[in-house]
């Protein structure tokens, strides 16, 4: 099962677990069973209206900032985190 | 050890076109006057814009009677905030992780309600002549109720501070760089820390009771400008259907384009804004300032609109970098492990919510392998001109301070500096402290070369003389771009790309195309297009372009390519299969007689099924993060406090550099840069609130006077998500500077300076303190 990596200020919403096993093969399928377990989480996450993340946040999938969001492939034992966006100069 | 060369190339990897030093196509215009910059614009009946702008860094606008400016001669039409488009500023509604609070661009633009900075735009002005709208400032009627401004971070969080916003909601996550405010029914209290966030990893108290030796410091910066030779200036146009051309200088059109129409009131669609050549950018770029108000004033007018800035309008009210105040405390066993670190960061925002301190943190403990971290971040708005990105957003502030705290470990356990970097080094797998694992990373190549390299070696005598070394990470940025190639009939090929070159990214790009069409870089004529005629592309900024628009160049060349295999098979009657492509020769497999050059066929492409055009819209991942290593000797002068720089070597992982004079090019200048940061520049600010050197004459950058030859040697650790493996080179070269000047200043007199700018003052200061036993 992929690992999704909780920010420390969402941590919050999981009972101070910093680290989650959930099912998915697809960020998208990660977010909607995080939400399964921990109500709330999708909606730090998930843009409803753009159907979409958030636009600051940043899913980086074992290691790699995705360009693709929502639709990045996850893996079974994948690493998932949930990052601040970076802007550049 | 290697053998001295100044800009040394360590390639791995040789092409034909790729890492070669070709001609910068735009480089003879520039330096002949022909290329045009956004001030040259020129349009029939075309008005002058001109802004007032607030002489208090915070205050209350009670009114603005504009009547008797309208009324003056050559007048045509004058602004206020009441004529822009004001969105919704409340956090509630705000997206979450929203870069853009427009609200805040839109007060940012121009005032409502109050001045939040000196040289806050207030009204604007569109006259006859830049004299004429001038004059007319004058007869602009403010009434200002002056309040206390608040200037350093530290204090407008205590309690009690004044305000910058009543309403300003504090966030608790670093994905909201925006910031918001607070809903009308909500009874909180309004704050002027916009953001604090953490990270944490690991068993922070175990790793310091695993620690031999802590280091504990504060260090601080003030704010410092990009300092762009070409101020800020923007033409605007209305045309009969309600469309708005816009010609401005920025590091991206298609955010002039978005940040503007929602700031006028119309479609994306119906805007067209025209990238013009830029002089500077360096982060501070990627916002807007003078559009929108030409754009509103040319349709209040009913006539074309140009505003251009002064020096002091630009240091004034646009964005410089954060001052910071950082907090660092580093636990190592007496071998050279980090066990643990912890950070606190606080920067300014200024005026609005959305310093770089996310950056900062998170690319503050990257270079290493800490096992138990804590960083946490404050945003914080002050009475200051709203930050602006420079160059490595955060990360060379955040550098200073662990980068100086590594130099005290290796001091207390008598490590060499690079052999302690070495050590603790991330690679690929490491765990970052804010989580992820790093992908593969070239920091221990410029480590290697480093110690490798004359320079360290090279024996440095004499007194108050010394040698630091220091190293700095940075992310890099990819996104969208998009490149369009057209074949010509004489073999040649026009290309255009997205992203405005600022660093020579129209050779970098070209190059790409070029190597994949096995054709000599000098026949592709690269352009950059408007926001009609090219693909939406991102901005020009996280040191990105080359990775990703080059990407889009790669991709349109192989879309070429596979064209021109086809129109020779189709030629040839042959099947495509049978049709190989190398080197610019369309050769068939079996038949050495079936032979064409791309110039030949290019020449028979309306025949063969029309013309040729290769295309790419790409949003590829993986940009890569960059590391670099610097090592600086410096002499100080004991009487005066001058710090000069006696030798500057910079080793820098650019995965592949395309076009290594523009790599070296980039190092030189972020380190150039680095140096002023760290021996003169800052914002002079009075009791006040205002700036008193905002000229380049009483702001100090160095001057090629001040600096010696600065020495790169770039090494190449292939990005394995880019096709020749290149890594954006543009930013992590202005993080390791301060630091490393600062280290090598500590060698020199044996006082650490641990606040920015180490000028002649604070040096002398520190001597005679040390003198007087203070250290």
């Amino acid at each position: 099962m992929p690992e999704v990596w909780i920010p420390t200020t969402m941590q919050s919403l999981t009972g101070g677990q910093h680290r989650v096993q959930v099912e998915g093969r697809t960020v998208r399928q990660v977010i909607n069973n995080l939400e399964q377990q921990f109500p709330g989480v999708k909606a730090v996450l998930y843009d409803a209206e753009e159907d979409d993340l958030q636009t600051g946040v940043a899913v980086i999938v074992d290691g790699e900032a995705s360009q693709i969001g929502l639709l990045e492939r996850v893996q079974e034992g994948s690493e998932v985190h949930f990052l601040p966006a970076i802007g550049g100069g | 050890m290697l053998d001295y060369k100044p800009n040394m190339v360590l390639s791995n990897q040789e092409y034909n076109v790729v890492g070669t030093r070709p001609v910068r196509p735009d480089g003879a215009d520039k330096v002949t006057g022909k290329a045009h910059y956004s001030a040259d614009i020129n349009l029939p009946g075309l008005l002058h814009g001109k802004v007032l702008r607030s002489p208090h860094a915070h205050a209350r606008i009670k009114s603005i009677d504009t009547s008797r400016a309208e009324a003056a001669p050559g007048v045509r039409a004058v602004i206020t905030a009441a004529d822009i488009q004001k969105p919704s500023g409340r956090a509630s509604e705000l997206a979450e992780g929203a870069m853009v609070n427009y609200r805040f661009l839109s007060n940012n633009v121009i005032a409502e309600g109050k001045a939040l900075y000196k040289g806050h735009a207030i009204a604007a002005v569109a006259a006859a002549s830049a004299h004429a709208a001038e004059e007319a400032l004058k007869l602009i009627d403010v009434e200002y109720e002056v309040l206390t401004p608040v200037m350093d971070a530290k204090e407008a969080m205590q309690a009690g501070a004044p305000l910058v916003h009543e309403r300003l909601a504090g966030m608790t996550t670093a994905s909201i760089r925006a910031g918001g405010v607070l809903d009308d029914d909500d009874a909180s209290d309004g704050t002027n820390v916009a953001n604090h966030f953490e990270f944490k990893l690991g068993d922070l108290e175990q790793g310091f009771a695993e620690a031999d030796v802590i280091v504990e410091k504060e260090t601080s910066t003030v704010a410092v400008h990009q300092g762009y030779i070409e101020p800020h200036c923007a033409t605007a146009q209305w045309h009969e259907d309600g469309a708005l051309t816009i010609w401005s200088s920025s590091q991206g059109q298609f955010m002039v384009r978005d940040y503007t129409a929602r700031l006028v009131g119309i479609p994306v669609s119906k805007v067209k804004a025209i990238p013009m050549e830029i002089g500077g950018g360096f982060g501070a770029k990627l916002t807007v300032y003078m559009e929108p108000l030409a754009a509103l004033l040319a349709r209040k007018s009913g006539a074309p609109v140009k505003m251009a800035m002064n020096r002091t309008e630009v240091f004034e009210a646009t964005g410089p970098t954060s001052g910071t105040y950082v907090k660092v405390k580093i636990g190592a066993t007496q071998e050279g492990r980090i066990t643990a670190a912890a950070a606190t960061l606080i920067f300014e925002a200024g005026a609005f919510p959305g310093s770089p301190v996310p950056g900062g943190a998170q690319c503050m403990m990257s270079a290493y392998d800490i096992p138990n971290a804590y960083i946490e971040g404050y945003d914080v708005v002050v009475n200051r001109p709203k930050t602006s990105a420079y160059r490595a957003p955060g990360s060379p502030a955040a550098a200073f301070a662990m980068e100086t705290a590594i130099d005290e470990i290796c001091r207390k356990i008598g490590m060499d500096a690079l052999d302690f970097r070495l050590l603790n080094s991330s690679k690929e797998g490491v765990r970052r402290a804010t989580g992820p694992l790093m992908p593969k990373v070239g920091f221990i190549e410029t480590l290697e070369a480093a110690k490798a390299h004359p320079h360290y070696s090279a024996p440095l005598t004499g007194p108050y003389r010394g040698r630091g070394v220091a190293s700095g990470f940075w992310g890099n940025n990819t996104g969208p771009a998009s490149a369009v190639a057209l074949v010509q009939p004489d073999g040649k090929i026009s290309l255009t790309e997205g992203s405005p070159d600022i660093g020579g990214t129209r050779a970098s790009v070209s190059q790409q195309l070029a190597e994949v069409l096995g054709i000599p870089v000098e026949d592709v004529t690269p352009q950059i297009g408007d926001t009609d005629s090219i693909g939406f592309t991102s901005n020009t900024g996280g040191s990105g372009v080359t990775f990703k628009t080059g990407i889009a160049a790669y991709t349109a060349a192989q879309d070429i390519k596979q064209q021109m295999i086809e129109r020779a098979a189709k030629l040839w009657e042959v099947s495509a299969a049978d049709v190989e492509y190398e080197n610019g020769i369309l050769q068939h497999k079996s038949d050495p007689e079936l032979r064409l050059t791309f110039r030949q066929l290019a020449a028979r492409q309306v025949p063969t099924g029309g013309p040729i055009v290769g295309r790419a819209g790409v949003n590829p991942p993986g940009a890569g993060p960059a590391l670099a290593t610097h090592m600086v000797d410096v002499e100080v002068d004991p009487d005066t406090g001058k710090v000069t720089i006696l030798r500057f070597t910079a080793f820098q992982d650019a995965g592949k550099a395309i076009h290594p004079s523009y790599v070296e090019g980039q190092i030189q200048g972020g380190v150039a840069q680095g140096i002023g940061w760290a021996l003169n520049e800052e914002y002079f600010v009075n009791d006040q609130g205002h700036m008193v050197n905002s000229s380049y004459l009483d702001y100090r950058m160095p001057t090629s006077l001040d600096l010696p030859m600065i020495d790169t040697v770039v090494v190449e650790v292939a990005n394995p998500n880019h096709p020749y493996g290149v890594r954006g080179v543009g930013e992590v070269c202005i993080v390791p500077p301060m630091a490393a000047i600062a280290n090598a200043v500590y060698d020199a007199i044996g006082v650490r300076m641990d606040a920015l700018p180490i000028n002649p003052g604070r040096i002398l200061e520190a001597l005679w303190g040390k003198e007087n036993g203070a250290e």
